[in-house]
């Protein structure tokens, strides 16, 4: 090979090498960067994980809209999540609260936390939680029984076409100690304002 | 990184036997199995590449068999759920990693060189490394299958959580063999794009180049893009089954539906890895047998490198039913029919190269035009999956499993049969049997259909993919293509027949075999020597 085609191919090699690195990391950018994506959009169905304001008290009262609540326990944690009701009708901007309670059914205890995700997804920013229990680990002893409020409100400006709007909690086992897996991401409570 | 080779004189060893314990310089020829050991010389290893392609085309065939026995009848008859579902997801991993991208690395290696008037690869002992990673990297990925718990049992497109969470003890195993296949097709996409760019004859431009160059510097350039992606998610699936991280596990935070956003980002652009070096041999091919230049050269090159552009902009198209808000069906929706069009030019030009030629039917033209005839069914079977609508009907059933296997079976993989018919003159200096090789291409066709089109029916009927047992509404359909799979796989033992006789005799074939063939390769004897352009071979602009 020519001495000036070896200089050529260094050249491209280099190039090539830092379009890999490139690439590489891109990739595990795009998982923050999917999370704001989300977050900013509102998207796939993400709610805020901590607490937030009530924008208005304006109650929009010609208009209701059901709110549905379902509930399930993913595999290897031996509890519980029940609703005090499963669906209500409420209005546009009106606070509501309804019950939830954990309960351990097994003879030890364990730690677990309630993920959220709201359907239809365009409805997750309407969505407005001033306090919810899916803020924070739970732990229950043996037995135990623990009922914790959820408070939210639908804003003002949910869009017309939606009647319905679905909350899902899905119950996770988490490890026994209170240490968070490496990327459990933003689920702390982080401006703590109720 | 340079290679330091010496510089030699043409033909300095190409019949000169080792010097016994002589310095060890790249020029002293080891002999038996520790030259293909070790050899750096492009035309060994690309020979190497297609032999490995070929053993494992034999070994997902067998594999693609056992899900058709089983599916042969209605019912559980010959193997468990759980070994079927292994079988299924070994198919499609071995075909798509070892089988049929290997192949075309191998043709890559045999003729970019010879096509550009250069004498080797550009990092030739690079080049051999990126081979030898293939049979470690599959080996490990096949003793899976003897491990405790078996082998991975989630498709291949092994979506998370089913591949983390729930997935075999192997999977760490199966996450090890991927990335080492990955390294190597990234060694050799670099090695490809460095020779293109750096070693061309003198005189040819890029716009000189013959189209399975273009294609294959595209392709390279799509694998720079996405293996890294791919080497990152199941990155990202190792710390979530051994290092306790949540990427794919809702409940510490992370998101499954980010594993199917990351897989596609990666996972469209390598359905077209595996097309568009397929497209510059049917662009090789058509010309030599119509005896007419290619219509359209360069807007085969755009349009090459518009699929390419538009392939980033896609993948979402295979996750319609996620769950994606209205904007980004629709978004994913039209920039997928967007695709249709630069392949609409490209099948639009083949066939004008077509119109008025003087054609003649020799097996590499044969397993070219049923390509554009059969790649375009597969094509649109794309177009009514991408309709966001009707795919929530279409999704995971046969008629998906219909539509991948038009474009990649009659699409890639007779695309790489014609490009062996085509070159094999050229690689054993003899003309393949001519009569045995038109009963492997009319095996292969009635095979391929057989097998193939009845998917369609089932699946518009809802048979779901991926399952060992099904309802007996779905029996017929299922009977012919069994019935089809069998025919095609036995009829591939023809193709290896041919090439054993081509290897060790028949017509002698001259420099030029093919009368209307153009290109560079064709300028050196047949067989071609080991060593050739070394004096770089002047360019002569051909009109295209
Ligand atoms: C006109 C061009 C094409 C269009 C519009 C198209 C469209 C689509 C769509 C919408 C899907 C998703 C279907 C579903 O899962 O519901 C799909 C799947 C697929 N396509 Fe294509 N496609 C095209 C060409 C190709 C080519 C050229 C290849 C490969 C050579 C290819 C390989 C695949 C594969 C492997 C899958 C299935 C992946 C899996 O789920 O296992 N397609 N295609
Ligand atoms: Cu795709």
């Amino acid at each position: 090979m020519r001495s000036h085609q070896a200089e050529g191919v260094r050249k491209t090699v280099t190039k090539t090498i830092f379009a890999l690195m490139g690439m590489f990391a891109f990739a595990f950018a795009l998982v923050p960067l999917y999370d704001v994506f989300c977050e900013v959009t509102g998207i796939n169905g993400k709610v805020s994980t901590s607490a937030q304001q009530v924008l208005s008290n304006e109650v929009n009262r010609d208009r209701y809209v059901t709110v549905q609540f379902i509930t399930r326990t993913s595999a290897g944690l031996p509890w519980r999540l029940g609703v005090e009701t499963r669906q209500v009708q409420i209005h546009p901007g009106q606070m509501t609260e309804v019950d939830f309670t954990f309960s351990n059914r097994s003879q030890s205890a364990s730690w677990g936390r309630a993920v959220p995700s709201v359907s239809p997804s365009t409805a997750s920013a309407h969505v407005r939680k001033v306090s919810c229990f899916c803020f924070q680990e739970q732990r229950l002893d043996a037995n135990e029984n623990l009922t914790i409020p959820l408070v939210f409100q639908l804003d003002n400006t949910l869009p017309e076409d939606i009647a319905t709007v679905t909350l899902v909690y899905t119950l996770y086992p988490l490890e026994e100690s209170n240490e968070r897996p490496i990327v459990a991401r933003h689920m702390n409570n982080k401006n703590g304002e109720i | 990184m340079a290679p330091r080779i010496p510089l030699q004189s043409p033909l300095q060893h190409s019949d000169t036997v080792a010097t016994a314990g002589g310095v060890d310089h790249h020029p002293s020829q080891p002999t038996g199995w520790r030259r293909w050991l070790l050899t750096t010389n492009h035309k060994e290893i690309g020979t190497l590449y297609l032999i490995f392609s070929l053993s494992m085309f034999f070994v997902g065939g067998i594999f693609a068999l056992v899900v058709r026995a089983e599916l042969f009848q209605p019912g559980l008859q010959l193997v468990e759920p759980e070994f079927f579902n292994q079988m299924t997801t070994m198919h499609g991993l071995i075909m798509v990693f070892a089988a049929v991208m290997p192949a075309f690395t191998g043709l890559a290696n045999w003729m970019i060189p010879l096509q550009i008037g250069a004498p080797d690869m550009a990092l030739p002992r690079l080049n051999n490394f990126s081979f030898w990673l293939l049979p470690v990297a599959f080996t490990l990925l096949l003793s899976t299958l003897l491990m405790p718990g078996g082998g991975p049992n989630f498709g291949w497109t092994f979506y998370a959580p089913l591949s983390t969470t729930y997935a075999p003890a192997s999977t760490t195993f199966f996450i090890l063999a991927l990335h080492i296949a990955g390294i190597s097709s990234i060694l050799g996409a670099i090695n490809i794009i460095a020779t293109i760019l750096n070693m061309r004859a003198p005189g040819m431009r890029l716009m000189d180049m013959p189209l399975f160059v273009w294609t294959w510097l595209i392709t390279a350039f799509l694998l720079i893009a996405v293996m890294p992606v791919l080497a990152g998610v199941i990155t990202m699936m190792l710390m979530d089954i051994n290092f306790g991280t949540s990427f794919f596990d809702a409940g510490g935070g992370g998101d499954p539906v980010l594993f199917q956003h990351l897989f596609w980002f990666f996972g469209h652009p390598e359905v077209y890895i595996m097309i568009l070096p397929a497209f510059g041999i049917v662009s090789a091919i058509i010309p030599t047998f119509a005896r007419k230049p290619l219509f359209g050269y360069a807007s085969m090159v755009y349009a090459t490198a518009a699929i390419a552009l538009l392939s980033f902009l896609v993948w979402a198209h295979h996750m319609f039913v996620v769950g994606l808000p209205l904007v980004a069906e629709l978004f994913f929706m039209y920039s997928t029919m967007l695709i249709a069009v630069p392949t609409g030019v490209k099948v639009f030009n083949w066939v004008t190269t077509l119109f008025r030629g003087s054609i003649s039917f020799e097996s590499p033209m044969l397993f070219a035009l049923a390509f554009v005839v059969l790649f375009t069914i597969g094509g649109f079977s794309g177009l009514m999956l991408a309709i966001a609508p009707a795919d929530f009907q279409y999704h995971d059933t046969y008629f998906v499993v219909a539509h991948f296997h038009y474009v990649l079976v009659p699409g890639a993989i007779f695309a790489i049969m014609a490009g062996v018919y085509y070159w094999l003159p050229k690689w054993t200096g003899h003309y393949p049997n001519e009569t045995l090789a038109k009963w492997h291409f009319w095996f292969s066709v009635i095979g391929v259909n057989l097998t193939f089109f009845p998917m369609h029916f089932a699946g518009l009927a809802g048979m779901p993919r991926r399952i060992p047992d099904y309802a007996l509404q779905f029996a017929d359909f299922n009977l012919v293509s069994s019935i089809g799979a069998f025919f095609f796989g036995a009829s591939q033992l023809l193709f290896v027949l041919v090439i054993i006789l081509c290897v060790r005799g028949g017509k002698p074939a001259p420099a030029k075999a093919w009368e209307g063939a153009v290109d560079l390769e064709w300028t050196v004897p047949s067989p071609a020597p080991l060593h050739t352009f070394e004096t770089p071979p002047v360019f002569r602009q051909i009109e295209k």
